[in-house]
């Protein structure tokens, strides 16, 4: 036999009997279209509609539950949360840059454990990463322990059920999301193109705004975005961490599905979260375009 | 190669904050006063009241089934997705839908099914945990495997064809075994997402058939109990374990897409 059919076989005509197509696509996609997009549509109809007075759904079209979304107390609760999840993505952001820059200086060998070390907690139980906190910062935890012992200070503080506290439950949560994306932008980065700069005499700061971080833009927005609306819709952390005296948008959208049982109002506050990760993708779209067409080779 | 130099600092910043806290939970778990305050001796007892508490044996039992169950159905749904995908399809709409499911937010899809369910008249228990498990499952394991297809040659696929194999024999003796790594790999993440997954559990459950996740939470939402450490050390190892198998699997340590 000669090894022949290899390459006549690459220029045949691939078989695409729709047979085939549909054996492939359709069982995955019917049940995304019925278990992903029927829910998302189900979501935004419910928003139109008014709540029953006993819970359920009335078919009377309104849009009172977007007006209600504006009324300043949940209005307070939409920027608080906005608030809370913001600091959480700028510290990820800062430690994450670090973090991932150091782990693209490793030796080849090492990245690779230091990634798995990385995603690791990320795959573990949520619950039980959110627990270990309440342990941490306990009045009489190892952390108020550790301080006071150090004599940093004299008696233990508040830390558990605080701003803070949610915080770093969130960051805790979140971060592995945020230097995956960096790390995958920073280690496409070429060095000499930053050698180059310094060479013409551009400080380390210089060189940093104008060739690394607008090169690695893409990467810091999209570790933003997976790190902003899970933190956004998370109701766990702010219940747990926060003791309940932080209402986040998550927590409001829980309570109106299964307390208050004012759906409408819970669909519209969802919406407000896919909302929030609608615009924060299209920038991306944008920004990781622009970023192409600028380094692209030969540019 | 260049040198580390002071982003050791920020690096070993970043493991310290993710694993001291675990670190924290598994001394907890081996320590007899069963608080995080004092260190009284070396125990296995928590591990030991941990075996004798029905609700989690239920609630573990209960994910046990949701689990496998979802690996089962995401594997088949994902495997032929991802295939079809790659073969037939051109338009990255359908490339989103199958990807949107591991980007949305777990509220949003949790609340949508809840109303999907509730719109069908469907009672709610571990039925309908299951079949909002493989939503997920099915976008995770078409994205493992889609990965993987981008680097195996079709030429094979297309020999075996003109060697006279029907495509059902073609798929199974050639597309399956050369996928194998990474639908294994998806498999063992979905088994590890679906067992560690609480908020959509969480809507889409009936309160008779309380999942693990569900059952550590009212535990943990009335402060620190002893047994959760030993539960959650027993978890962590298990975690690690399935994790590591699929990242060497995929011969990849997380940086791919």
């Amino acid at each position: 036999m000669t090894p022949g059919p290899v390459a006549p076989a690459r220029g045949a005509p691939r078989r695409r009997g729709l047979t085939e197509r549909v054996i492939f696509l359709g069982p995955g996609l019917l049940y995304l279209v019925v278990f992903f997009l029927v829910p998302l549509a189900i979501i935004a109809g419910i928003s139109f509609l008014e709540r029953g007075r006993f819970g359920g759904i009335v078919f009377a079209p309104t849009l009172d539950n977007f007006a209600r979304a504006l009324d300043p107390i949940y209005l307070r609760v939409l920027t608080s949360s906005i608030g809370l999840a913001l600091v959480t993505t700028i510290l990820a952001l800062f430690l994450g840059y670090l973090t991932a820059w150091g782990i693209a200086r490793l030796p080849r060998r090492w990245r690779t454990i230091a990634l798995i070390l990385v995603v690791l907690p990320f795959w573990t139980n949520f619950l039980i990463r959110t627990y270990a906190w309440i342990v941490i910062l306990n009045s009489q935890g190892p952390l108020n322990g550790a301080l006071v012992g150090l004599g940093v200070i004299a008696q233990p503080l508040e830390l558990l059920y605080t701003p803070g506290a949610v915080v770093a439950g969130l960051l805790y949560a979140y971060l592995p999301l945020m230097i995956l994306p960096l790390y995958a932008a920073i280690e496409r980065l070429d060095p000499e193109l930053r050698e180059a700069a310094a060479n013409l005499g551009a400080t380390p700061i210089r060189v940093f705004l104008t060739i690394t971080l607008p090169q690695t833009l893409p990467g810091v927005i999209i570790g933003s975005i997976f790190v902003f609306v899970p933190s956004l819709g998370n109701f766990i952390v702010p219940e747990l961490l926060g003791g309940g005296k932080l209402i986040m948008v998550g927590n409001l959208i829980r309570d109106q599905f299964l307390k208050a049982r004012d759906w409408p109002f819970g669909s519209v506050l969802a919406l407000a979260v896919i909302a929030a990760l609608a615009v924060l993708l299209v920038v991306q779209a944008q920004v990781s375009r622009r970023t192409a067409t600028t380094t692209a080779p030969g540019a | 190669m260049r040198r580390l130099g002071w982003l050791a600092v920020p690096l070993g910043a970043t493991m310290a904050f993710l694993y001291l806290p675990m670190l924290v939970l598994v001394v907890m778990s081996f320590n007899a006063s069963g608080t995080p305050y004092t260190w009284t001796g070396f125990t296995l007892g928590w591990y030991g009241e941990l075996a004798g508490n029905a609700q989690i044996l239920v609630g573990l039992v209960n994910t046990l089934i949701v689990a496998t169950g979802a690996t089962a159905g995401s594997v088949v749904l994902g495997t032929l997705l991802a295939i079809g995908l790659d073969r037939y399809v051109r338009r990255s709409i359908l490339d989103a839908l199958a990807i949107g499911p591991a980007i949305a937010p777990d509220i949003v899809m949790a609340i949508g099914l809840l109303a999907l369910f509730a719109t069908l008249g469907m009672t709610l228990g571990l039925h309908s945990v299951l079949l909002a498990h493989i939503v997920f499952g099915t976008a995770l394991v078409a994205a493992v495997v889609k990965a993987r297809l981008g680097h195996t040659d079709p030429s094979l696929e297309e020999a075996s064809r003109d060697l006279g194999a029907t495509a059902t024999e073609t798929f199974f003796r050639i597309t399956v075994p050369t996928l194998a790594p990474a639908i294994v790999a998806g498999a063992l993440l979905v088994f590890t997402l679906s067992m560690d997954e609480f908020v959509i559990a969480f809507f889409t459950n009936g309160p008779s058939t309380p999942t693990l996740p569900i059952v550590i939470y009212s535990m943990v939402r009335f402060g620190v109990t002893p047994e959760i450490n030993a539960l959650a050390t027993i978890l962590l190892l298990l975690t690690f374990t399935i994790v590591i198998a699929a990242q060497r699997l995929t011969g990849l340590g997380g940086s791919a897409e």
